[in-house]
């Protein structure tokens, strides 16, 4: 089991969830988060007072996937948030030692 | 035969015809002249009331205008940019003021605005409203009750104050606020209201020593209160982090929304202070407008000039320049006048705003000095250059017949009274809030501890938020 966390531009929320479900990934947890990379912010004016906003807004995806997903998850992840200009996101991939069910104890990948 | 035309005239206006009245009998006559002056009467008593009522229509309606660039109007536009830790306790400095300078004015201020007293402030003759009734008083607004001119005073005497708190935003404690702007109704608005507006006043254009041009208000509500914002402000020091920390506007949106607001009720404060339905009440309406319009414009072009990008900011911000510039000027110039005020407003309080204050270095956070206290200026000053007699004929010779008004009418002495309004203006807004400044700050404290600037007005002064998403 792999967890696979993804930052990805707000606006491709909608393609990303889209192309997961088409690759027969069922769960994800999606947090609103702020954060840059290489990226840095951008400048605001109010009544030409300059601000900098370095943390952009992002959308941040979780999701545990068995080995096997893995490529899959990852090519739909990539498919769908990639625009070719900096600031597309990043993935990064860890493993998972067990997981649960709340609900029925069910443990490992049948709890995914 | 001297009555004969007069009983013809008569009968021509009346519509009676006139085969009627060339009866003989002497008789007859009399009781006829008796009934067409009882009709005449009557017939007048009639026209009168209609614009009585008509007046008093306006009036009210400008009058509940004017409350609504205070509360929603000015409490948007001010708490839309505060950070939002702060916008509960900036709208509620607005609001306080809806609540305690209507008190205040009940019990003394009309009366020290608008009771005869002498060249500088009214007296206690209205004390408690005392007199002050359902009659109109001639010496005002004769076709309206004096109650209806009371309350739409009470409306400017409630705003002028609020427009102070743009300037010390984010950092005075809501007790000494409160002390601080309901003595200074007192000490600076009422004695100003007087001297330009109240019988009797130094600088009452008709009757003054100095008849000063103030149609509705550039000198008595937007240099008062600008002059007075720039000395509070920098009696009271910096915010906290300014300038290096972030203090940018929490909710643009609800900025504009009450931009928009304040430009509506500005109708009722400009074209209101006609004091009527009048013509002149149209005039103040259509220069209202057109300053609105052209100083949105105006800044909206210097800003992309300067910046790359026109703003909302800057385009609403434009336009309250524009409308704090015609205010003096409304009822007085011809519309492309107005347009030619607003402009320059926009261009002038573009310049303030973005090179004064970052030159000087003073944390007018809101920018009260630089739309208000600046846009007030300028348009006192251009009200004597634009003022035209076929607007208004407020200057008359002996016989009746009206002279010139402004510099480009050909009175261009007039520009010196308008220098001389400005300058008792300021006068006495920096002494009045300085005075009042050094009392407040003795026995209450003005400034919030660094803890609870910190912690944002909202918490540390009413222990609620004005946000909370998450209940």
């Amino acid at each position: 089991m792999l967890k696979i966390e993804a930052v990805l531009q707000p606006s491709k929320l909608d393609a990303v969830k889209d192309a997961l479900l088409e690759a027969g990934i069922e769960g994800m947890t999606i947090l609103e988060a702020r954060g840059h990379g290489r990226q840095k912010g951008h400048t605001e004016f109010y009544r030409g007072r300059e601000y900098t906003v370095d943390l952009l807004p992002k959308i941040k995806i979780e999701l545990v996937v068995t080995d096997d997903q893995k490529e899959k998850a990852l090519q739909a992840i990539i498919g769908a948030a990639r625009t070719g200009r900096i600031g597309d996101g990043k993935i990064f991939i860890s493993g998972v030692d067990d997981a649960i069910r709340i609900r029925n104890d069910e443990r490992g990948e049948a709890a995914i | 035969m001297h009555c004969g035309m007069k009983l013809s005239f008569l009968s021509a206006i009346l519509g009676i015809p006139s085969l009627a009245l060339a009866q003989p009998a002497a008789q007859d006559t009399q009781a006829q002249i008796a009934a067409l002056q009882q009709a005449v009467k009557s017939a007048q008593a009639a026209s009168a009331s209609a614009q009585s009522a008509g007046d008093n229509a306006w009036m009210l309606t400008s009058a509940a205008l004017v409350l609504l660039m205070t509360g929603p109007g000015l409490a948007l536009f001010y708490g839309g940019l505060v950070r939002k830790k702060n916008v509960l306790g900036t709208m509620m400095q607005s609001f306080a003021m809806m609540g305690l300078v209507t008190i205040i004015w009940a019990v003394v201020g009309y009366s020290l605005a608008f009771g005869p007293g002498n060249l500088f402030i009214g007296d206690f003759q209205h004390l408690f409203l005392r007199g002050v009734g359902l009659a109109p008083n001639p010496a005002y607004a004769p076709t309206i009750p004096e109650q209806t001119f009371m309350i739409y005073q009470l409306m400017f005497a409630i705003i002028t104050p609020a427009l102070i708190t743009g300037a010390f935003a984010e950092r005075m404690k809501f007790s000494a606020m409160a002390l601080f702007l309901s003595l200074w109704s007192l000490i600076v608005y009422c004695p100003m209201a007087h001297m330009v507006w109240g019988v009797g006043g130094l600088l009452n254009a008709s009757g003054g020593h100095i008849p000063s041009l103030d149609f509705a208000g550039g000198t008595v509500v937007h240099i008062t209160s600008g002059v007075s914002a720039l000395v509070t402000c920098i009696y009271l020091g910096k915010r906290a982090g300014y300038p290096y920390t972030k203090m940018q506007p929490h909710s643009m949106v609800i900025s504009f929304i009450g931009a928009c607001l304040l430009w509506v009720g500005w109708f009722g404060f400009n074209a209101g202070s006609a004091l009527g339905s009048s013509s002149l009440a149209t005039s103040a309406f259509v220069n209202t407008h057109f300053a609105a319009a052209a100083a949105a414009v105006g800044w909206s072009i210097a800003e992309w000039i300067r910046n790359g990008k026109p703003t909302a900011l800057g385009a609403i911000s434009g336009a309250v320049a524009g409308l704090v510039a015609i205010t003096p000027a409304s009822g007085f110039v011809q519309p492309m006048s107005a347009l030619a005020i607003g402009f320059l407003a926009g261009f002038f309080c573009f310049f303030m705003v973005f090179i004064v204050k970052g030159f000087f270095g003073y944390d007018d956070s809101l920018d009260a000095f630089g739309v208000h206290g600046a846009g007030g200026t300028l348009g006192a000053l251009l009200t004597g250059l634009f003022a035209a007699s076929v607007i208004n004929p407020v200057f008359k010779d002996s016989a009746g017949n009206p002279l010139p008004s402004g510099a480009i009418d050909g009175h261009w002495s007039q520009m010196l009274n308008q220098f001389a309004g400005v300058a008792i203006a300021w006068s006495i807004s920096i002494v009045g809030t300085l005075a009042l400044l050094f009392v407040v700050d003795k026995f209450v404290g003005l400034r919030l501890s660094p803890e609870q600037e910190a912690e944002g007005l909202d918490l540390s002064q009413h222990n609620e938020e004005g946000y909370d998403l998450n209940s």
